[in-house]
Parts: structure tokens; sequence; C-alpha cells
């Protein structure tokens, strides 16, 4: 008998493995930087070069910062629902602009509108690179101190949004104030 | 003659030419033990964007970000575990092609052997189970003793007739 149950309980045993390990996307990795205080930056604004963003300008506040560039075209189906979110909750959002071109970026936002309250503007990829940011766009959920406290890889589905973003905003805002 | 300068000049051509490692890498070292660390490390460290290949075989944008960013800060003096550590801060230990031996990593390194150990269990069961049965199969009776005499002798005068 157990000639025959043997080989079935492995094999049962590799298709429950393989059910669970297809469920999982290789692309998303865990980010070593939850629950670590952001990485500092200091960068001029996409509006003007003078104009600088630091993150201490972010930090009092519960904030997201949302890693988009023109050239992404995740970016583009992502781009609605941030600004549905941001009209309908008063989120501070920011733009981190990765490695684009100033002018193609300002007619992006020109053409789709713009949900960030300023977005930064990362030329070389440096602070990307800080943010460990590999598959745009990221956004990165910060709370008032400037810890990092969840990071989403890829566009943002309306379910993303709903179901963990927005209610992890609402938490940290009670645990700030 | 002519064929001689030709072969010379193939040669030449191989010798002169420098060995393409990394795609589109415009590092330049003066050192060529920073050169062969630069090397070693961007073969070690994984691309997150496709992430079956090395930095050093990724075109990808920000594998040529990295590439310049380790380029840079060996050129600074840090040493490889400084520059390890810098990207395994920002990346996670996925970074690595040999991760380092943690809780979540023990599998990976013990697993194998544990597979082996199994599979050595197995197979001595079953050598011994079945490596026994044919011994004593192997013993006959004696009555089967005597048909199996009869049998050869009986095919033995049939081949000489």
């Amino acid at each position: 008998m157990i000639r025959y149950l043997l080989p079935l309980g492995l094999f049962i045993g590799l298709i429950i493995l393989f059910v669970f390990g297809l469920q999982n996307d290789p692309r998303r990795v865990p980010s070593p930087l939850i629950g670590k205080p952001a990485p500092i930056f200091n960068l001029p604004t996409l509006e003007s070069a003078d104009v600088k963003l630091r993150l201490d300008d972010l930090k009092g506040k519960v904030s997201l910062i949302n890693v988009w560039a023109s050239w992404c075209a995740a970016c583009r189906i992502e781009h609605p629902l941030l600004i549905d979110a941001a009209n309908k909750n008063a989120l501070n959002l920011y733009g981190l602009n990765y490695k684009d071109k100033r002018e193609d970026a300002r007619r992006w936002l020109h053409q789709l509108g713009d949900p960030y309250i300023k977005s930064a503007f990362d030329q070389s990829g440096k602070t990307g690179i800080d943010y460990g940011v590999y598959g745009v766009p990221e956004t990165f959920v910060l709370d008032d101190a400037g810890i990092i406290r969840y990071k989403h890889i890829g566009p943002l589905s309306k379910q993303d949004m709903d179901d963990i973003i927005l209610p992890l905003i609402k938490q940290l805002e009670a645990t700030a104030s | 003659m002519t064929t001689f300068i030709r072969y010379g000049l193939i040669i030449l051509l191989l010798l002169v030419g420098k060995p393409v490692i990394a795609a589109d890498s415009p590092v330049a070292f003066t050192n060529p033990l920073l050169q062969e660390r630069y090397y070693a490390l961007i073969g070690e460290i994984r691309c997150l964007v496709c992430q079956n290949q090395s930095l050093a075989d990724s075109h990808a944008d920000l594998a040529q970000d990295l590439r310049l960013e380790i380029y840079q800060m060996l050129l600074a003096g840090a040493q490889d575990e400084q520059i390890i550590a810098f990207l395994v801060e920002r990346y996670g230990d996925f970074v690595l092609y040999r991760p380092p031996l943690t809780k979540s990593t023990w599998p990976l390194w013990f697993g194998p052997f544990l597979l082996l150990l199994f599979g050595t269990v197995i197979a001595i069961i079953m050598i011994k189970k079945y490596g026994t049965d044919k011994a004593t199969n192997t013993k006959l009776t004696e009555s089967q003793q005597q048909r199996l005499t009869t049998i050869l002798t009986e095919d033995s005068t049939q081949e000489r007739s």
C-alpha cells in the first residue's frame, strides 16, 4: 500500500509547492528599507532648479513618495488613480521624477494632470538608488517621523489604494497625533 | 610573404583588441587590481531589472548606473564589503548571487544535503530489502536443483547430437 501512497503523497506535495510558488511574483523583492528612516535627499524640484525639495520638508506629516517618469508606461496606467486619490483625500503626495528630462516630465504633468504637491527631479537616479528603486513606478509610505512604513512596486491598483495604502495612512495618522 | 604579413596583422589585432567582458561599461582603470575587483563584484551582484543576469551581463539602465556607482566607490577607496553592504542596504540580500546564511536562507543552504541524506537512506533501505530477497531466492530446493540438472544435461546432449 505504502508503495503507491508514497509517490502519490510526494506528487501532491510538489503540486501544493508549485501552486503556492507560482502565486509569488519574483519581481516583488521585499525592501530592506521598511521600518528604517527614509534616505535623505536634497533635490531640485521639477518646476525650478533653484527650488529644492528635501526629505525634511516631508517630515511632521504622513506622506507618500511616488517614483515616476514620463518614459514609464506603467506610470501612465497608475496616474488617473493618483489624481483621483489626491482629489478625494488630503494626501501628502510627493513625486520623485526618476531619470527623466525636465521638459518631458513637465509636459507629462501638464497633459495628464499633477497630483503631486511637488516633484523632486532626480536626473542622475542617485536618490532612486538610495531608495532601492528598480521598477518604476514605486510608491513609499512614510510616517510623520520619516520612517518608511510601506513600499509598493509597480503601478498601484484601485484595490491596492483602497485596501492597503489609504487604511495605512489613516492608521499612521491616528498614532502620529 | 603577403600571407605572412596578413596573419601577422590578424595576430596583432587580436593582441591589441580589448576583451569585452561587461555589457557597455565605459570604465577605465589605471590600477589592474581595482579592475579585477570591479569585474569580480559586478559578476557577483544580481541586476534587479533582469533578475537572471548579473550587473556585468545586464544592459538595463539601472545596471549601468550601479556599475558606475561601484566604479566610483572603488576609485574612492571603498572595500568590497562596503560596496556589497551599500547595495544590500538598498536592495536587500536578493542582489547577492551567494546569499548569506540567515534563518530564511537556511533551507537553501542545507536543503540539498537533507535531500541527499533522505535519498541515501531510501537507497540503503531498498538495497537491503531487495538485495536480501534475491539472496534467499537463489537457493534452490532439492527438487528444483534436480530439475535444473536434468534440464542442463538434456540441453547438452541435444547440442551434441
